[in-house]
């Protein structure tokens, strides 16, 4: 069969598109927004059901409804919208045809109908497991299968992006290394394999044990296994929103890395460490021992966990580092004053940023130190965690590169401009303020996952929640909830409305143009920063001082943080 | 190869310094596959699955 090679190139941003690439990078995004769509929903049912005050949903409804915004959010939207990266970093930035189309619209429809045979599963009722579906309690076989279609599909689209690659590297559209975004997106979609294998080895069997064909399974071997899957999944966010970091920056202000060599070692690092650090999930589970606790998660996670924050800091110091050249020069933090805040792309790029480095990345180590992780074990104060994780840091960041994606990829005018500026504030500062009060409530011993926390009419009624302050905290909780999706409202009005019904955006000599083997279109600015290069300037002195202030405040910020919890552990287990 | 300039290098490839072993890692995504699979299969599940099977069962 004849292979596609017809390529267009983006007039404003200078990128190519390979024709069946561009098709299914479209229809990934817009099956990850639709899945937002339905998993927001939900959590503004979710949120008024917690709100103890208001106390919507009744208590099968809002089991229900929590595993369905689980699975639809951190499974269905994220995972879409990553293979929609994937491809965009493999074909888009290589100038590299797509490979195997075929195979790649094969994974995408199975992700379709894997989404739909689970999302069924969850609706009839009978499937109220949450996303981590922990045996013996027992879901309808088809929301295992669902998730096994949706699993095998994605890794299909995997294969893809590394059949990509190895074309890219056979008919030479590149010289030298891949791009450092791509090299990001490569840590992703390695982490990916593992994360999927992972969730075969444990889903198959589960699947199995649901139709009556294998009689037991033990729970703590579940969620060992379970957890190589339900917590490697969140690296492949994590890697997949810091290469999106690097790329906004690439975009918006042509910032190129301060070192290559350093941000590259970071991504290896999380191939290496981060996948180990599932192990934090079962700090509390009798039966596995300190050593493999505590390699798992002290000595192997830190050194992720020192990625991360080397990501944290070569970000804003490459844009401090190029605001800087542009003479944006003056005292400590004129670059980041004078920078483009009304661009929704930096700021909702900027928030994710520091929201995952504050928030999620500083109360994750507290969380995973063995001895602290008592004092927060399945209460609320973990969703508080992940949402900073999650949510401000991936979602926030994959918002950011949609205000992007639409006029390059869908070529049509972004409508509503004057609201998509305020958008990613609103969504940001709503998911930060409701982190914050879930893992203050979470502090004082609010249970995660509960839909009555008073156990009203029952003969163990409880509500002496320290006092009121827990009330208080769940109450604003909910408040900021609620601020939070009014600014997801925002992002599916803007995006849908763009997608569907927004100005095209017209080329006049548009075509798409046949491209022989190792001929690469010539490059435009926006492309030209994604180029991997080898200088190194962030290595002499002080060229990023702003960063480095930031960078001390974090640590500071980190190490208090930590103190105060081991403070916090001695007074709520006496031993004396 | 005695000199920089044999014609056997492309032109717009830097023709001398042989590759870091660094790079030449990091520029193999089936290496670093091999690598990011290997790792926590090892020290997370291999582990993890052998200390629970080591639990003696009650009786
Ligand atoms: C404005 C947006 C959102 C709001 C207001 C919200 C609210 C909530 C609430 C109230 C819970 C229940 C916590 C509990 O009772 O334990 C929850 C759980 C959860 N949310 Fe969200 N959420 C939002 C967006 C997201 C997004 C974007 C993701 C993923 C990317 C996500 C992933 C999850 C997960 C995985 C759970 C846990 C489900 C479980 O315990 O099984 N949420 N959310
Ligand atoms: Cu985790």
């Amino acid at each position: 069969m004849a292979v596609n090679r017809n390529f267009r190139v983006c007039p404003s941003t200078g990128l190519s598109y390979h024709e069946p690439a561009e098709k299914l990078m479209r229809w990934n995004a817009v099956a990850a927004v639709v899945s937002l769509l339905v998993g927001g929903v939900l959590a503004v049912l979710i949120v008024l059901t917690r709100w103890q005050a208001v106390h919507l949903l009744p208590p099968d409804w809002f089991y229900l409804l929590l595993t369905a915004h689980g699975l639809d959010m951190l499974v269905f939207w994220i995972i879409f919208f990553e293979i929609a990266v994937l491809y965009f970093c493999a074909s888009t930035l290589l100038r590299c045809r797509l490979a195997a189309p075929n195979w790649a619209w094969a994974g995408f429809w199975l992700m379709i109908v894997g989404a739909l045979v689970n999302n069924v599963a969850v609706f009839r009722g009978d499937s109220s497991v949450m996303f981590t579906s922990y045996v013996p309690m027992g879901a309808h076989p088809a929301f295992y299968l669902g998730l096994i279609l949706f699993a095998v599909g994605a890794l299909i689209a995997c294969f893809v992006f590394l059949g990509t690659l190895a074309v890219a590297k056979s008919e030479k559209t590149y010289h030298g290394s891949v791009p450092l975004v791509t090299f990001g997106a490569i840590t992703a979609a390695i982490i990916a394999i593992f994360t999927i294998a992972s969730g075969a080895i444990i889903l198959i069997p589960t699947f199995l044990w649901s139709v009556g064909l294998i009689g037991h399974i033990d729970s703590l071997m579940y969620r060992t296994v379970w957890w190589a899957f339900g917590h490697s999944s969140q690296q492949i966010n994590v890697a997949a929103h810091v290469s999106v970091w690097y790329a906004i920056a690439a975009i918006v202000f042509g910032a190129k890395p301060m070192s290559e060599k350093v941000s590259r070692t970071a991504f290896l690092l999380y191939i290496l460490f981060l996948q180990l650090a599932s192990a934090h999930h079962l700090l509390a589970d009798p039966g596995l021992t300190s050593h493999w606790k505590i390699f798992n998660t002290s000595y192997a996670m830190y050194l992720a966990v020192l990625a991360s924050m080397v990501h944290g800091l070569t970000v804003p110091g490459a844009i401090e580092v190029a605001q800087r050249q542009k003479g944006y020069n003056k005292g400590l933090f004129e670059w980041l004053r004078k920078a483009p805040w009304g661009n929704p792309s930096f700021s909702a790029m900027f928030i994710s940023l520091i929201g995952f480095g504050f928030l999620g990345g500083i109360s994750g180590v507290m969380m995973g130190t063995e001895q602290l992780n008592l004092i927060i074990h399945n209460t609320i104060y973990v969703p508080g965690h992940f949402h900073a994780t999650v949510v401000i840091g991936t979602t926030l960041a994959f918002m950011g590169l949609t205000y992007f994606l639409i006029p390059t990829l869908f070529r049509r005018e972004l409508m509503f401009p004057g609201m998509a500026k305020w958008q990613p504030y609103v969504f940001g500062l709503g998911m930060a303020g409701f982190s914050l009060f879930m893992m203050g409530a979470g502090t004082l011993g609010v249970p995660r996952r509960h839909w009555d926390i008073t156990f009203a009419g029952n003969p163990l009624a409880y509500d002496g929640w320290a006092g009121g302050t827990a009330w208080l905290m769940i109450a604003a909780m909910a408040i900021c909830g609620l601020l939070a999706t009014v600014g997801g409202a925002m992002y599916l009005l803007i995006t849908v409305g763009s997608v569907f019904l927004g100005k095209r955006i017209a080329t006049p000599d548009f075509a798409y143009v046949k491209a022989r083997d190792g001929v690469a279109p010539t490059m435009k600015p926006v492309e030209v920063a994604f180029e991997a290069h080898g200088s190194n300037i962030g290595t002499a002195g002080f060229v990023a001082p702003g960063t480095f202030v930031l960078a001390l405040v974090f640590l500071l910020s980190f190490v208090l943080y930590y103190f105060v919890n081991w403070k916090y552990l001695s007074t709520v287990w006496p031993l004396s | 190869m005695d000199t920089a300039s044999t014609d056997s290098t492309p032109a717009n490839e830097v023709p001398d310094e042989p590759i870091p072993a660094m790079q030449q890692l990091l520029d193999n995504p089936f290496l670093l596959l091999f690598l990011g699979i290997a790792m926590p299969t090892v020290l997370y599940i291999v582990w993890g699955v052998m200390e629970i099977v080591g639990i003696p069962i009650a009786k």
